[in-house]
């Protein structure tokens, strides 16, 4: 199965607070396809995903990133959401007053604007959400809660989720999702990834632990380490990593 | 912080038009002939026009009070008009004589006043400089007994109503402000609601200054007769101006036995521009007694718009059981500043006060609450809740809560909870990434914080209440 090249990035270089974080990273996605985006703790995989959303506070400073052909950079990151891109965050934010229904309903809202497609009433949309959430097995009581407040790191993590299902982007961008998940939930949210796969989209999973990859078939794996992707291979390299830790990869990395 | 948050752009205030309409102005100056001559034009019985006079004589006496937590400069009395007419002056039972101009200038604010446009279950009181242009829906208003009205023709037609009320709440020389518009007060609304009487739709008033250099002083006095009930609302814009411009207004409200009034505000008065150049100077003096037994007033205020606004609506909760509320959404963006809160006062026995603030600060601008809760001795088993929340948008705007409690009963409870929130970069970020634009999360979030006060807004407001706040809130986030 070779689908569509979805995401290409090229030699990309970030920083923060003008410390540099990416050093060059290599990185294509097609359509069809899971990416796990693996390495240890400071690598740069958040970084990647928060700068593949647009959040201001990082700045590249060099390389390209595609998007079905298009510059990704040069998008503000409503945009970029617009255009199909979803970060699950690894932090959730807390918006006091406002039901997750309400939320939710004005992001599809702005997406269908951007896409010329009538946007939906209160009505419609939760006719809609329902439909949404009896597939994949969820019960409605996060609906009338007010967007990640007062949630617990599960319920946040699992409301990134059901986000992520109801708009239904072209591109998933899961920022450790896994961590901070029991089994139970671990199971569900992996459950819900894994349904949400078609031939016309893509996930980009960025962990620290297997675990969530036994629920994930990922087609390519990557190591992350210092700023740069410095090995790629199948889910055995996950295993492999699992077994051996990342220091082994540093060494290798530092001598190529 | 990024400097993305603190972007500042010149908001549009969207009804900052001038009407060019001939008025007859009196020359700028406040002595007695000044007041005289008002008194006269209004067709004024001598009663009036000795308490007119009484006011005056003690406002002289009286120092401009600079207690409240905003900064301006000098206000020069006699630099301002104290009247100023369209001078076609309508009969006010009959739209037809209204001049045009005046009627397009109300439908561009979204006041309709023709017959055929009116909102359907609103009865409106327009009120354009110092006169009321027109009243709509009083016949059939006084089907029910109800009397809506401008204030200047009640002093003629209902002179015992006026006379027994006018200053029972708010007396001329309560304070500064009060006692100069009780010496120059040109109009305002008149509502008496009889016994046992649901108003059977809104009343409102909408104030408009237009005129140059002139000040606004209205007064509007409500009285709720026994077991009955009225909801009132007033709205109020003004031109876009360079010069602060005064509004001083006097607001008296009485409930008697088992009587509810409503009262909500939108203020959208001139708010200056972004240097703080311009604006109206908004010092207005509004107080309700829940004179009778089981009576309740509650205030809903939704203030967007002037330079300085300093008004504290309170409630006098003379008779058992009586009730008071105070819900409060004050915006300040730009330069605004904002003194505003409440005073509940308990002197019957069971009486019960419920106060919800939300103060939003931006840009540089500064917003205060003080409010006031004092059980009096014989207020046995008060009780009093109040909710202070602040919430700032930027990192060079102010939030400030004074809040005094003065209990001399101690069968009285009070619960007193504050909190501040900032809206961060953060919000905004994780609401972009769904898909939205930093205008509407803000939106969206700041309503969120509102949601509480904005459900006390009659239906047809609370939406024209969410979009004054949208515009007041442009170009504070970038």
């Amino acid at each position: 199965m070779t689908g569509n090249v979805l995401l290409q990035i090229t030699d990309l270089h970030a920083s923060v607070e003008g410390r540099e974080i990416l050093k060059g990273v290599d990185l294509t996605v097609k359509t069809g396809e899971v990416h796990a985006i693996m390495g240890p703790n400071g690598s740069g995989k958040s970084t990647l995903a928060q700068v593949l959303a647009g959040h201001p506070a990082y700045t590249v400073t060099a390389g390209q990133v595609l998007y079905e052909g298009k510059d990704l950079l040069a998008m503000a990151p409503e945009q970029r959401a617009r255009e199909g891109v979803f970060l699950a965050f690894q932090y959730p934010v807390a918006i006091r007053g406002i039901t997750n229904a309400y939320f939710l309903r004005a992001a599809v809202n702005a997406i269908r604007k951007h896409k010329g497609v009538e946007e939906l009433g209160p009505v419609e949309f939760m006719d809609a959400l329902e439909e949404k959430l009896k597939a994949i097995g969820w019960d409605s009581s996060y609906l009338t809660r007010p967007v990640n407040d007062g949630f617990s790191g599960g319920e946040k993590k699992r409301n990134e989720i059901l986000q992520l299902a109801v708009l239904d982007p072209k591109l998933a961008i899961l920022d450790e999702t896994d961590s901070g998940l029991d089994i139970d939930a671990l199971k569900t949210v992996a459950q819900t990834v894994d349904k949400l796969r078609r031939p016309d989209n893509a996930t980009v999973l960025v962990t620290h632990y297997y675990r969530i990859l036994t629920h994930i078939q990922p087609d390519v794996v990557h190591v992350l380490a210092a700023g740069r992707i410095v090995k790629s291979g199948g889910k055995d390299l996950a295993l492999e990593l699992e077994e051996k830790g990342y220091d082994w990869l540093r060494t290798e990395a530092a001598v190529a | 912080m990024s400097s993305g948050i603190e972007a500042q752009v010149l908001q549009p205030y969207k009804y900052g038009f001038v009407t060019d309409i001939e008025s007859e102005t009196v020359p700028p100056g406040l002595s007695e002939d000044v007041i005289r001559l008002i008194s006269q034009k209004k067709g004024e019985p001598a009663w009036m026009l000795d308490w007119r006079l009484k006011a005056y004589r003690n406002w002289l006496k009286m120092p401009e009070p600079h207690w409240a937590n905003v900064q301006y400069g000098p206000v020069d009395y006699q630099a301002i008009s104290y009247y100023a007419a369209p001078k076609q002056r309508p009969k006010l039972d009959s739209l037809d004589q209204v001049d045009p101009k005046l009627l397009e200038t109300f439908e561009k604010l979204g006041i309709p006043i023709e017959e055929r446009k009116r909102l359907a279950g609103v009865a409106v009181d327009a009120v354009f400089d110092s006169v009321s242009v027109a009243t709509t829906f009083r016949e059939e208003l006084k089907k029910h007994g109800v009397i809506f009205c401008a204030i200047s023709e009640a002093i003629r037609e209902y002179p015992d109503l006026v006379r027994q009320y006018l200053g029972s709440v708010v007396p001329y020389n309560d304070n500064f402000f009060a006692a100069l518009n009780s010496a120059v007060f040109t109009d305002g609304s008149f509502v008496y609601v009889p016994t046992g009487v649901r108003c059977p739709m809104e009343l409102s008033t909408y104030f408009r200054i237009n005129a140059e250099s002139t000040g606004q002083f209205e007064r509007t006095l409500i009285i709720a007769d026994e077991g009955s009930h009225v909801s009132y609302l007033e709205g109020c814009s003004a031109p876009v101006r360079n010069e602060n411009q005064l509004h001083a207004a006097v607001v008296e409200l009485v409930a008697l036995d088992r009587a509810t009034i409503k009262y909500s505000t939108i203020q959208n008065w001139y708010p200056g521009d972004e240097e703080g150049r311009g604006g109206i100077y908004n010092f207005v003096t509004k107080r309700g007694a829940c004179r009778g037994r089981a009576s309740k007033i509650s205030w809903t205020q939704v203030e967007t718009g002037s330079a300085i606004t300093w008004k504290y609506p309170g409630c006098i909760l003379q008779g058992d059981d009586s009730i008071g509320e105070f819900y409060s959404v004050a915006v300040t963006n730009h330069r605004q500043q904002a003194d505003t809160g409440t005073k509940m006062i308990h002197m019957g026995k069971n009486t019960r006060s419920t106060i919800v603030s939300k103060g939003i600060s931006a840009g540089r601008g500064q917003n205060t609450y003080r409010g006031l809760v004092k059980i009096l001795k014989g207020a046995e088993q008060a009780r009093n809740y109040s909710q202070c929340d602040s919430m700032l948008i930027g990192d060079k705007c102010g939030a400030h809560t004074f809040p005094y409690i003065d209990v001399r009963n101690s069968s009285a409870i009070m619960e007193h909870e504050a909190s501040t929130s900032k809206i961060g970069e953060d919000q905004i970020f994780y609401a972009k990434q769904r898909g939205l634009s930093a205008e509407d999360a803000v939106s969206m979030i700041v309503n969120g914080f509102c949601k509480e006060v904005f459900k006390e807004l009659p239906m047809e407001f609370a939406v024209e209440a969410q979009r004054l706040l949208g515009i007041s809130l442009e170009g504070s986030v970038g």
